[in-house]
């Protein structure tokens, strides 16, 4: 549905998008991931026509958005990162505006736009002025807006974001509804949503992919560099973490032991290993024939956090912490 | 074209939604009929003060009202024009709603088209309430309709020209203020850079004269269709469309 190949986006000073080359196919949902600053809102707009890539090309539905912007442009449904709409029009003249514009025909127009209506919950604030409502209804509106042609492509641009947390649970359904219908691109820096909204995850930083795969993909590439959290504790009350560590090393297939806290009771370690190879049974083995308690052995996989980290190289900012712990929360 | 018509709708809309068009409306039809009402009372002092003496005045009303108020009238747009086209695209592109337009299957022209097509049309009313004052003169005197009809016709094309100018200013900012400033700026420029002439003979202040806006509305006034003057407006109309149309495919290029 969509090919994207070698597009690229150069200002003055800098390079937002480099080179970057996917496809999506029909009916996907397909999360578009990165820091503030990464590229993907720029991805957006040079794939909705809004702007002009500097090199590269992508077709949308078969057409190319430089050869044929206004066949690309029938074919998809787009919401800014701030709802497009105008504060002194009332949400159905507002959307029968959007449907005409859209190139709707007159027979079409009044079912279309009730239909927007109904799917997003709008239908109850349908005469009131837009500039009244309240974030999540201007949202909302939005989004009504992007599907009103029925386009076979949605993209949708940090659609949760500025929302509370009951509406970003109802926007994510609300996407996640559509999805049958149509294929649809949402570009989001908050983690869970990609994980519970999205079938294919593109990571994205500085302009460009770092990595491109299906969540439950990326989820199991976290989970193959396992690490084990183990809790040591010494038999009569003597322990000598050096020498508990200096054990664990030894074990076959471990990487790197880290001592999380060292006592004379317990000794908390991390142990890393590498790839498609559980050392759990080895470890318990090893620390209890050398005559040490294991009171506890857990797997400490990485989260998608993590990943994300990982590869676009970031310090984990302490907003996405708090963000994937309550899962789902607002932007700044 | 139909495209053009929705774009051009929805501006008109706003225009009255908001209190800016009824304002505009109300400041022009005030303004324009207190000149018509001093210029009338100018003429009938005159041609009582000629009846006093017993010499009879030869009434024209075309002449002595109707051209001089449509000459007032070309200098106070000057300053309402502005406040026209100053929303046109600085909103659009401060509320983002240039993103909706600029990704709807419709071409800038038609975008560009329908917005100054509504600006044209908003000036038509403003232009309207000034044709009601006018018709007190067919009520009571002998006007003639012709010299009117190409008066009319000149402010629309003379103000058609600098709506265009409006517009393009409108599309380089993202602040209504700026564009609305700017464009008083650039009209009032336009409308008084034909003066140097007066007191420079050279080439370049003839060049001037023939690029300024008053020097090719007098025969409009008068009535008199000159093509000079109706080219002059046409190209003003052109290249300030044009611009803005170069200004809206360098937007997809930057932002």
């Amino acid at each position: 549905m969509i090919t994207v190949k070698g597009l690229t986006k150069r200002y003055a000073r800098n390079t937002a998008v480099d080179h970057i080359s996917f496809e999506v196919q029909k009916g996907q949902i397909v999360g578009f991931l990165g820091p503030n600053g990464a590229g993907k809102t720029t991805t957006m707009r040079m794939l909705t026509c809004f702007l002009t890539p500097t090199g590269g090309s992508a077709t949308v539905a078969g057409f190319d958005i430089l050869e044929q912007p206004l066949e690309v442009k029938k074919r998809i449904g787009y919401l800014p990162e701030t709802p497009p709409v105008y504060p002194e029009m009332r949400v159905g003249e507002y959307l029968s505006f959007v449907g005409q514009l859209k190139g709707l025909s007159r027979g079409d127009l009044e079912s279309r736009v009730g239909y927007a209506c109904e799917r997003c919950s709008v239908a109850d604030v349908r005469n009131k002025l837009i500039g009244k409502l309240s974030k999540g209804y201007r949202q909302r509106v939005g989004l009504a807006q992007a599907i009103i042609h029925n386009p076979d492509v949605l993209i949708l641009d940090e659609p949760t974001a500025g929302l509370d947390p009951k509406q970003i649970n109802e926007t994510r359904d609300l996407i996640k509804s559509l999805a049958g219908d149509h294929t649809i691109i949402l570009s989001t820096h908050i983690l869970p949503e990609v994980s519970q909204t999205c079938e294919q995850v593109i990571i994205i930083n500085k302009g460009k992919i770092v990595a491109t795969d299906s969540v439950s993909n990326l989820q199991h590439r976290a989970r193959s560099g396992e690490s084990v959290l183990v809790e040591v504790g010494g038999r009569n009350g003597n322990l000598d973490p050096a020498a508990v560590q200096r054990k664990l090393e030894q074990v076959a297939g471990v990487n790197r032991v880290i001592a999380k806290s060292d006592g004379q009771k317990r000794a908390i370690f991390e142990v890393e290993s590498g790839p498609n190879k559980s050392v759990r049974g080895d470890v318990a083995r090893a620390v209890v024939e050398s005559g040490w308690d294991l009171n506890e052995l857990r797997a400490a996989s990485m989260s998608l956090e993590e990943v994300f980290l990982q590869l676009t190289g970031t310090e984990a900012p302490a907003e996405m912490e708090v963000v994937a712990a309550t899962a789902g929360g607002q932007k700044e | 074209m139909k495209n053009i018509w929705i774009i051009c709708r929805k501006e008109l809309r706003s225009y009255f939604v908001s209190p800016i068009g009824y304002i505009l409306l109300v400041t022009f039809a005030v303004i324009a009929g207190f000149f018509f009402w001093t210029i009338v009372n100018g003429v009938l002092q005159v041609t009582m003060e000629a009846q006093l003496e017993g010499e009879p005045y030869p009434m024209n009303i075309n002449e002595q009202i109707i051209r001089p108020l449509l000459l007032n009238l070309s200098v106070i747009q000057l300053l309402l024009i502005p406040l026209i086209t100053m929303r046109l695209f600085a909103e659009e592109k401060r509320t983002g709603t240039i993103e909706l337009l600029a990704t709807s299957p419709i071409t800038d022209v038609e975008v560009i088209l329908g917005k100054w097509l509504a600006a044209v049309l908003m000036y038509s009313c403003m232009l309207g309430t000034v044709v009601l004052d006018m018709l007190f003169l067919f009520r009571y005197g002998q006007a003639a309709w012709k010299p009117l009809a190409v008066g009319c016709l000149g402010m629309l094309l003379q103000a058609g020209g600098l709506l265009a100018i409006g517009t393009f200013i409108s599309s380089l900012t993202r602040n209504q203020i700026i564009a609305g400033a700017v464009t008083f700026g650039a009209c009032l420029l336009l409308f008084v850079m034909g003066w140097v002439s007066a007191y420079d003979g050279a080439t370049w202040a003839t060049v001037l004269s023939y690029l300024s806006l008053n020097s090719h509305f007098d025969s409009f006034a008068k009535g008199v269709i000159d093509t000079k003057d109706v080219i002059y407006d046409v190209t003003v109309i052109f290249v300030g469309l044009f611009f803005t149309a170069r200004s809206m495919e360098s937007l997809r290029w930057r932002s």
